[in-house]
């Protein structure tokens, strides 16, 4: 079995909600997936559901052939199953360099050291440079986190991600209140990514979805109505309907 | 951030060991002072520290965890009573009397540490206030044990080292404790500082974010809690040893409850906030009710009330404040 990460069938409702319905999909290694969809379609609570915070109702997750259904939050990261948030969430009193460090130190089993000091890691701190650089906010390594802007903290978030060596990363509107010119910094540090672990964005721009995508799912209503090519998207006639529907649904109040 | 954060961050490139220098440096100099104002109540000094050992303790969960608690007595209260228990049985060298403490606030701890953090917010302090009173109606009812409403008394232990006799004075009470306080607090200094702190300040600030990192944060939860509770272990022992008696008070709801209002009054999540809150509160509180015995109260809580409004993050913030902005203007000028 050479998928990294298959979904069968899964499926979630909240009451009679239905926001994931039979959804099957496989992640394969090296694979950039784009997964869009109108506002609402239920593309966070999948990201939710894959990674541990929501049980399905019902349905498999499969891990590199491990059933992974039923492992807690934690564990999954540990596997390599890396999410970020859509709303950012960090540790908010920590530095920059803190919240990544924290990351590099989980991943490598360091935080189970009571008496050796956080700050004393040569290889750590090497490490956590090198990402924030990479996302070019290293001059904001020594500042708490509730003070920076809201753009920096979503460069932060994705840098937590790419601190844990994810297999699968799970990215939730990575751009989403990044300031536009910052924006390619993300794919600039996607494409550094090792080659071989798979990475599926939600992104609701089309400019970055065709930068970044080889594959394209498209979700509406909870229900995956499109898998393929970006080229393909645009032209499906089902995927023009949702979001036909969706944009005419946005402009009716006005 | 802050003043004292950047001090910290300044002297830990100058010297290795500069933040533990710096504790027993102001541990002493607390004690010199304390001895110059207070030579003739070395009592209440070594009451004193017993105490601050508990805010130290409920620190290490409040201020680094953010449990919210106000049953923490129950973990200095049941070390008190262990450690009297074990000293009237016939064990009395008093570094052996520490450890029992140590063990006794580490079960205590991992035990309500290990109910507590199920929960969160409301739920667990609720909950928290439950396992106090459990423990404190426990104390009231068992009195083969805990003497009751009397007191366990009749705590006589040997001199410490085999030289220096508990005196009528507390002046072997007073250096032993303050010894043992400037131990404990040095190790804590490099424990906050540890990757396990780090963590449990991250489980703090989000909790799902934490768990999203890889990390199991209900055991983290219930480390620390044993670790708060060897820390209130050995202020319940120092209390335990100094005074010969142990009593209702240490496991009450009061005890509880003020050791939380020191731990605010200082700054939580800040060692040397609960440093100073501890003895500025005390201290206060024992001046205040001495010269004026009926208003006392009143006067603590306008204190509070004076340092919530003008400092609402507890002193040791509002001093590094204070500090940072005085440093600044000299730096300019
Ligand atoms: N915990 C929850 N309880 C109840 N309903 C929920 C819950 N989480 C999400 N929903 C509902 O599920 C639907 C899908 O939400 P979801 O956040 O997954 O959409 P999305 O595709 O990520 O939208 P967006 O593009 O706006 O981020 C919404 O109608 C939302 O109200
Ligand atoms: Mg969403």
């Amino acid at each position: 079995m050479t998928d990294l990460l298959a979904l069968d069938k899964v499926s979630r409702a909240f009451g009679g909600l239905r926001v994931n319905e039979n959804i099957s999909f496989r992640l394969a290694p090296g694979d950039r997936v784009a997964l869009i969809g109108p506002n609402g379609a239920g593309k966070t609570t999948l990201v939710n559901v894959i990674s541990g915070g929501l049980p399905p109702t019902s349905g498999t997750l499969h891990l590199e052939g491990d059933d992974i259904t039923r492992l807690g939050i934690p564990a999954r990261v540990r596997r390599g199953l890396v999410r970020t948030f859509q709303v950012t969430r960090l540790f908010a009193s920590l530095t920059a360099a803190d919240n990544v460090a924290l990351a590099i130190m989980q991943r490598k089993g360091l935080t189970r050291r009571f008496f050796s000091v956080a700050t004393d890691m040569p290889d750590v701190r090497t490490e956590w440079e090198h990402l924030l650089g990479t996302l070019g906010i290293a001059h904001l390594a020594r500042i708490t986190v509730s003070q920076l802007a809201y753009g920096q903290q979503r460069l932060l978030e994705l840098a937590i991600g790419l601190a844990l060596n994810p297999k699968v990363l799970l990215l939730d509107e990575p751009a989403a209140g990044v300031p536009h010119d910052e924006a390619p910094k993300i794919l600039e540090a996607i494409e550094r990514l090792p080659a071989d672990i798979a990475v599926l964005m939600i992104e609701h721009d089309m400019d970055l979805v065709f930068r970044f995508a080889k594959r394209v799912l498209v979700l509406a209503n909870g229900r995956l109505i499109f898998e393929g090519t970006p080229q393909a998207v645009t032209a499906d006639p089902d995927v023009r309907r949702a979001y036909l529907g969706s944009y005419a649904d946005a402009r009716r109040p006005a | 951030m802050t003043g004292l954060s950047t001090l910290a961050k300044t002297s830990d490139r100058a010297f290795p060991f500069a933040a533990e220098l710096m504790g027993i440096v102001s541990i002493a100099a607390l004690g010199v002072l304390g001895f110059l104002l207070f030579p003739d109540d070395l009592a209440f000094l070594t009451r004193l520290i017993g105490i601050t050992l508990l805010v130290l303790s409920l620190d290490l969960v409040t201020g680094y965890c953010g449990v919210a608690t106000l049953g923490h007595a129950a973990l200095f209260g049941v070390s008190a009573y262990a450690v009297g228990n074990a000293c009237i049985g016939g064990i009395r060298e008093p570094i052996l009397l520490l450890g029992v403490g140590i063990v006794a606030g580490t079960i205590t701890g991992a035990i309500s540490g290990a109910l507590i953090t199920r929960f969160r917010g409301l739920p667990q302090l609720v909950l928290s206030i439950a396992i106090g009173q459990l423990v404190a109606a426990l104390a009231n009812k068992l009195s083969s044990v805990t003497g009751g409403s009397d007191g366990l008394s009749g705590i006589t232990p040997d001199p410490v080292l085999g030289l220096f006799r508990f005196d009528m004075y507390s002046r072997t009470a007073f250096v032993f404790s303050l010894v043992v306080l400037a131990v404990v607090f040095v190790l804590l200094l490099r424990f906050v500082r540890s990757p396990f702190g780090l963590l449990c300040r991250g489980i703090r600030d989000d909790d799902l974010r934490a768990q999203m990192i890889g990390a199991m944060v209900y055991p983290r939860l219930v480390i620390m809690y044993a670790v708060s509770g060897a820390v209130a272990g050995v202020g319940g022992a120092l209390n335990a040893m100094t005074a010969g008696v142990v009593g209702l008070d240490s496991v009450s709801f009061e005890r509880s409850a003020e050791v939380l209002v020191m731990l605010v009054l200082g700054g939580a999540g800040n060692l040397w906030g609960a440093l100073f809150g501890s003895v500025v509160f005390q201290i206060f509180e024992h001046i205040v009710s001495a010269t004026n015995p009926f208003h006392w109260m009143t006067l603590v809580g306008l204190l509070l009330i004076a340092i919530v409004l003008f400092a609402p993050r507890g002193l040791s913030h509002g001093v590094a404040v204070l500090w940072s902005k005085i440093f600044r203007r000299g730096g300019r000028a």
